[in-house]
């Protein structure tokens, strides 16, 4: 593979200074918005001297509620880039007909539509979902900390070290060009000999490593450390999400770790899997990223509908309507949610019994999430329903995900399939379901759970404003898709030559302007919410007269979140200790056993990032450096015995007594 | 718990002392060696479907030789009951005796790949490599993924022997070697599947 | 390799706790698996290196049927897998992973095979044979 083996081919492998985009002047002055911002926090870091805070605070903690907060923090900075992807591509598509090409060249749309989809699936949606379960679920089983607080760092800078790469790929080389899945033959070396692909399949490996250990963190902690009492079946239903979730991320992804290993290995070793002769098929690798593709939505989708039945009951002030048929419903949808790959290829010409057993199986999926809806409503029915933030997501959620799943099965229908694949009517439905059920889940998590992250509310007003913009833009978006896609238009083209299809081009751009201004309230409304922190206090650890168990302790929780581990009775626990006028004990304190920070997970991490970098560039040396120093981390890890440490009682009793008086303030 | 809503008993909300949180140790590494398993299934349907591609190069009849797999197939049997008779000296808390048969289970699975890397060396020496044909492609593959988990179990295995000996047979410990006990007894099922479906099935066809 | 509750405290030399003591390896359970194994490894070995099955057919489903039944001796005698350990989370963890395995190895040899029934038509053979 090394055609010059001189030392500068050694060292950088194929890595050369033209690799700079410095001729793509759209791409250089990202580069400068981006450097001058990362030089601006970096010195504000500096200048407030936070390092060490950061660093032994945040960045080597093993604390699962300030983990889970950094994955949503890296989904929120993500999601700055995905949306900025997005809305290069609305406005290339608006004005790019005819004789005008507009301002993006392929080669550039290309890369755009590639990293938008990734970015959004793999380092917006997934870090969200982690985070969130990370931040909530061990308060809600009434756990102290995840069941491995270690490899839970380590996953978070896993993924980090993924995004990182694929931030790299934006100023040092290119990303790839063959959309999200990257489908061989395209992505095999001959068609996509540059660096794209190779950016997309470490990027993704690594930070598979990363989401396959929290899913087995994140599984054996709630099969093992719920709180006494809570048995399977009084289990909240976000929990129970997680639950379903974890399983299908452990069962899912190394389906996923190993097509995109195979892929791997064709590009790299010569191997002909997916290759066009000697014997490979392409569309092997089809049939497995599918495996693990559709199996994804639903690792993606059932955490939010846990939000979505945890702020239902809340703010309804009723017990969740059919407890044990969510149940139900969330499991069913877990298992089936393996046996209805196909329908993400039913023109690839499998024949009729195998697409018709496919289309089946797809139509089946949608009765237990029926049910759910079904469920939320009459929870809703003679509720007294508090229009909050996280309510009214949940409310635009049930509109938005309806017509959603109705698109979906006409998708599932084989023959409609056949002239709807591939079109814009497909990237409506997909946006429908994942903004509409995925990401509005999250943002109505996030409102939800902000106060007992943080000790105070978001502001409601910039909450509304951000609602309102992200909603209506939704609708401008993606409605005018379905209408283009009925007309046949496919997706992933930077050009029109039909003058006609322009005006719904333009209401799309619109769309996605008003997303912008969405996105911009929030983070107005994140800011607004700092400013005013005080006047926005919770002092009672409780401010939705919510019903489960995190809610019992403060906000923000201590470090061992329950100075007793709580008994549970009831499914709604907490709602039943306030029914009780239960008393927190103000003695009989003890020491509590808990982890301790490790550097471990980020330096591994840190490796791990040189280690894809270096596989990219063909740096050969440097990657073997870097895979045996990763390699000498983890095993010099595994000789620290000294892993914990015990509060002691003084502080945990100053904690407490601290908090009585809090709450007793405030009466 | 008591459940009950009864007028005359209070419900209790709280642990009294402390509450033991039973370790999640072996039951996450089991659960991580499913995850494994898919990682192999998928290997197997890559060979299951591209298994009899071989784009006019050699065809699996001729080229897997069934007396190497035999013995390979001996070594490894023979180490997941010399790692089992370490597990029982550990249970016995017998150290010296457990690092003998430790040792001898990585010996033999210091043999096993030995003998596949030489299998491997003669196919690409008769010019049936990896890139050949699809066939080749998946077979080494998936006999070459089964090899690299054993090599990591090899590493482990040292890793651990070396923590033994510093540390001796405390509970930390014992966990980590039935850890390994699980992930070696694995390799050695996923090796049924390999000769099963590879190897043999591959010779008859 | 990532333990919660490390052992050097007081609390945790409770075997019960840290879940090694809950397996109890027996040498009467390695030697039943070990013999069973070797017994069920040497029937195939011998069924296709002495040549005595002139059918494809009947031995790749018998020997597939000595492989499912190995793999079960083994989780069961070597990897302690039983109803009642972890609280049957094992055994379910297990049943569901075998599941999903059957579903991705047919159902791929499945489309695969529909696949190229309908889509190339034209086989290496095919293609030779063309007049």
């Amino acid at each position: 593979m090394l055609a010059h083996p001189d030392l500068t081919t050694l060292i950088f492998g194929r890595l050369t200074l033209d690799q700079l985009p410095l001729h793509e002047p759209i791409v250089v002055g990202t580069f400068i918005v981006v450097a001058l911002g990362a030089l601006a926090l970096l010195g504000a870091v500096t200048y407030f001297r936070l390092w060490g805070y950061l660093w032994r605070e945040w960045f080597t903690s093993i604390d699962h509620k300030k983990i889970g907060v950094m994955y949503i923090i890296l989904a929120l900075v993500m999601l700055l880039r995905g949306f900025s992807d997005a809305i290069m591509m609305r406005a290339q598509q608006a004005i790019s007909f005819g004789h005008s090409t507009g301002y993006l060249p392929p080669f550039h749309y290309d890369q755009i539509f590639t990293a938008h989809g990734v970015i959004m699936i793999f380092f917006v949606a997934m870090p969200f979902v982690t985070g969130l379960m990370n931040f909530v679920m061990p308060l809600q089983i009434g756990a102290r900390d995840v069941a491995f607080p270690f490899l839970n760092n380590f996953s978070l800078w896993m993924t980090i070290s993924g995004a990182v790469l694929v931030m790299i790929s934006l100023f040092v080389g290119e990303f790839a060009r063959t959309g999200w899945l990257a489908y061989p033959p395209l992505s095999d070396i001959v068609a996509s000999p540059d660096a794209g692909v190779d950016y997309y399949i470490w990027a993704l490996q690594i930070a598979g490593v990363g989401t396959l250990l929290s899913g087995v963190n994140l599984l054996t902690t709630i099969i093992k450390m719920r709180a006494p009492g809570m048995t399977l079946m009084r289990m909240p239903i976000f929990s129970w999400t997680a639950l379903c979730t974890n399983v299908l991320i452990v069962a899912a992804f190394p389906v996923l770790t190993a097509a995109l290993a195979l892929l791997a290995l064709d590009r790299y070793a010569g191997t002909n899997f997916f290759t066009t002769m000697l014997g490979g098929n392409a569309m092997m690798y089809v049939n497995l990223i599918w495996i693990w593709g559709h199996p994804e939505v639903y690792i993606l989708v059932l955490p939010a509908f846990g939000v979505f039945s945890e702020v239902t009951a809340t703010f309804c002030r009723k017990r969740l309507f059919g407890y044990a048929s969510m149940v139900y419903a969330t499991v069913v949808i877990t298992v089936l949610s393996y046996l209805v790959w196909l329908h993400h290829f039913f023109t690839m010409g499998s024949g009729a019994s195998v697409n018709s057993f496919f289309g089946i199986t797809t139509m089946i999926i949608s009765i237990p999430t029926g049910a759910k809806i079904f469920n939320w409503l009459f929870t809703m029915y003679r509720g007294r329903i508090h229009f909050e933030v996280p309510m009214m997501w949940t409310v635009a959620f049930m509109i938005t995900f309806v017509i959603g799943g109705m698109t979906g099965v006409m998708l599932a229908i084989p023959p409609a399939d056949f002239s709807l694949h591939n079109s814009l009517f497909l990237i409506a439905h997909f946006h429908n379901v994942i903004i509409g059920g995925v990401l509005f889940g999250m943002f109505a998590g996030v409102n939800y759970w902000f106060p007992k992250a943080f000790g105070f509310r978001l502001d409601p007003f910039w909450g509304k404003c951000a609602f309102w913009f992200w909603v209506i833009g939704f609708y401008f978006a993606f409605m005018p898709l379905y209408v283009l896609g009925f007309m046949g238009v496919t997706r992933r083209l930077s050009h029109f030559d039909n003058p006609d299809l322009q005006k719904w081009f333009v209401i799309a751009a619109f769309g996605a302007f008003l997303i912008l201004l969405g996105i911009l309230s929030m983070l107005m409304q994140f800011y607004v919410s700092f400013r005013d922190r005080e006047k926005l206090r919770d002092v009672t650890g409780d401010p939705w007269d919510a019903r489960t168990l995190e809610w019992s302790t403060s906000s923000p929780p201590p470090k061992y979140n329950f100075a007793f581990t709580p008994l549970i009775n009831d499914n709604d626990a907490w709602w039943q200790m306030k029914q009780h006028r239960y008393q927190r004990p103000s003695q009989g304190y003890l020491p509590i056993h808990m982890p301790k920070n490790t550097g471990a997970g980020i330096i591994m991490a840190g490796f791990a990032t040189v280690f894809g970098f270096a596989m990219i560039w063909y740096m050969w040396p440097l990657a073997i450096i870097a895979f045996v120093a990763l390699l000498t981390t983890a095993i010099a890890h595994t000789f620290n015995y000294e892993r914990d440490y015990y509060i002691p009682v003084d502080e945990v009793a100053r904690v407490e007594a601290a908090r009585t008086e809090l709450l007793a303030s405030h009466v | 718990m008591t459940a009950d809503n009864g007028a005359s008993k209070a419900l209790s909300f709280h642990v009294e002392g402390e509450h033991h949180v039973p370790n999640g140790t072996l039951l996450g590494f089991w659960i991580y060696l499913m995850s494994d398993c898919l990682i192999f299934a998928c290997l197997f349907a890559a060979y299951g479907v591209l298994g009899h591609e071989y784009a006019g190069g050699p065809r699996a009849s001729e080229v897997l030789e069934l007396p190497i797999v035999a013995v390979n197939t001996t070594l490894l049997l023979l180490s997941s009951i010399t790692y089992g008779f370490a597990v029982l000296e550990m249970q016995a808390n017998r150290k010296g005796m457990m690092m003998m048969w430790l040792a001898i289970t990585g010996l033999l699975g210091a043999g096993f790949i030995g003998l596949e890397l030489k299998e491997f060396a003669h196919l690409i020496s008769i010019g049936a490599g990896p890139q050949r044909s699809a066939f080749l492609s998946s077979f080494f593959t998936l006999v070459g993924t089964h090899g690299l988990h054993v090599t990591s179990g090899l590493i482990w295995l040292v890793t651990l022997m070396v923590q033994v000996g510093k540390k001796g047979l405390i509970p930390a410990n014992k966990r980590r070697l039935m850890c390994l006990s699980m992930f070696w007894h694995f390799l050695d099922l996923i090796w049924v599947g390999v000769f099963s479906f590879v190897y043999l099935m591959g010779v008859l066809s | 390799m990532s333990e919660h509750a490390d052992t050097q405290h007081g609390h945790d030399d409770d075997h019960d706790h840290d879940g090694v003591g809950a397996i109890h390896a027996t040498l009467k359970g390695y030697m039943t698996g070990f013999g069973l194994a070797a017994i069920l490894t040497f029937i195939p070995f011998w069924l296709v290196m002495s040549g005595a099955f002139a059918k494809t057919g009947p031995a790749d489903a018998l020997i597939l049927l000595l492989a499912g039944i190995q793999i079960v001796v083994h989780m069961v005698y070597f990897l302690h897998m039983s109803t009642k350990s972890e609280g049957g989370w094992n055994m379910l963890a297990f049943v569901f992973t075998v599941v999903l395995v059957v579903i991705t190895l047919s159902g791929s040899i499945w489309i695969m095979y529909h696949l190229n029934d309908n889509m190339m038509p034209w086989t290496m053979q095919d293609a030779r044979n063309q007049p």
